[in-house]
């Protein structure tokens, strides 16, 4: 089992002009260890990261998109893995922090803690789809899942964290979407 | 057919034709589909059909939510075509993403079983008559389209929108006739 900061450590490394659409404890992970403009942290509604992050993928094709999504949100539109497989974008790669928890709501387990995500998108249409339990491993393949066409799904199997200090007045910041918008446009 | 009679029949005509004009001279690039039986023949089946608008068709109405917003960022139009029960699914995130984050959503809404002779607010139907309200209170501009002279509302309506990034729902009380 991994723990959800130290893959987003790794694969930070290798992030440079995307997208990065992350939420609740995902997010706070993220903009603590890769704070950027181009962080999209902005939702409004569990479970829609991964469709704001295809409307971003369809609207720059030309540039690609990181969903950094819980499993608690996925489970919450789980139909977005069929829409994302029929539009097919080629610049979308969808991790899921798995690690069977609602953790932002106070930890209380999913419905069902072993089901199988990448399974799921893979019977979706997923180009391709990964479910990483090692750090050593997602060390090895992040570059690839990274760069190859998409859409690419990919579980990270990860340890619940200790309590996070939620910002939401931060991660929902007006001034940070326009500045996203700005960058995201340029 | 005198003019009476004539004016009365153009009160009940509601071209889905007309109304796809619109959305194309709104700049309305992608529609956001979930299948609406008061809009599917009339507006869903031509428009899958048009190569000048792409159609997504998603698994359920709060996805349209999101994927309009991330188009938005990308300056790219879209227009959520659902049902008004698909609409009362999508509560929190039209709540979320159009009205706290002042995004312009951009919603058309067929009435599922209304009848287009009485006003939405009037409706029998209790999932239709709601609608307006609910729209009212939270603060969502939006417009009836019940017959072709309400069609002129729609281009202005999605301009303004998206200039004063705020949502705006078009609630379409007749079935529109395929083009």
């Amino acid at each position: 089992m991994m723990k959800r900061d130290e893959c987003f450590r790794v694969l930070a490394r290798h992030i440079k002009d995307e997208a990065v659409v992350a939420t609740y404890s995902s997010a706070v992970d993220w903009v603590g260890i890769n704070p950027r403009v181009l962080n999209y942290t902005s939702i409004g509604a569990m479970g829609l990261d991964s469709s704001h992050g295809l409307g971003l993928a369809l609207g720059r094709p030309d540039r690609r998109v990181v969903v950094l999504q819980g499993d608690g949100s996925l489970l919450m539109n789980l139909g977005c893995l069929v829409t994302i497989a029929a539009v097919a974008p080629k610049n979308l790669v969808h991790f899921v922090a798995h690690n069977e928890t609602y953790e932002a709501n106070g930890g209380h387990p999913i419905p069902y803690p072993k089901v199988d995500f990448a399974g799921m998108a893979r019977s979706a249409g997923y180009a391709a789809a990964y479910d990483f339990a090692d750090l050593d491993a997602f060390t090895q393949e992040v570059a690839h899942v990274l760069e190859q066409d998409g859409p690419v799904f990919a579980t990270l199997r990860v340890e619940p964290s200790k309590p996070l200090k939620y910002d939401y007045p931060s991660l929902y910041d007006p001034a940070k979407r326009k500045a996203f918008k700005a960058a995201w446009q340029a | 057919m005198n003019a009476g009679a004539a004016r009365g029949d153009a009160k009940r005509q509601l071209s889905g034709g007309a109304i796809i004009a619109a959305m194309k001279a709104s700049g309305i690039e992608y529609v956001l589909a979930v299948p609406d039986i008061v809009t599917s023949s009339g507006l869903l089946a031509p428009i899958a059909q048009d190569k000048e608008l792409r159609l997504i068709r998603v698994c359920k109405e709060d996805e349209c939510i999101g994927i309009a917003s991330g188009l938005s960022y990308c300056d790219k139009r879209a227009l959520i075509l659902i049902q008004n029960t698909g609409f009362l699914d999508s509560l929190n995130a039209i709540r979320g993403i159009a009205v706290e984050y002042k995004q312009p959503i951009c919603m058309m809404v067929g009435l599922l079983q209304h009848d287009p002779e009485v006003e939405p607010r009037a409706s029998v139907r209790y999932g239709v008559h709601i609608i307006e309200p609910i729209l009212d209170d939270m603060g969502i501009a939006h417009h009836v389209i019940n017959a072709d002279a309400d069609v002129a509302k729609i281009q202005p309506a999605i301009e303004q929108a998206y200039r004063d990034s705020h949502p705006v729902a078009f609630l379409i009380a007749r079935e529109p006739q395929a083009p």
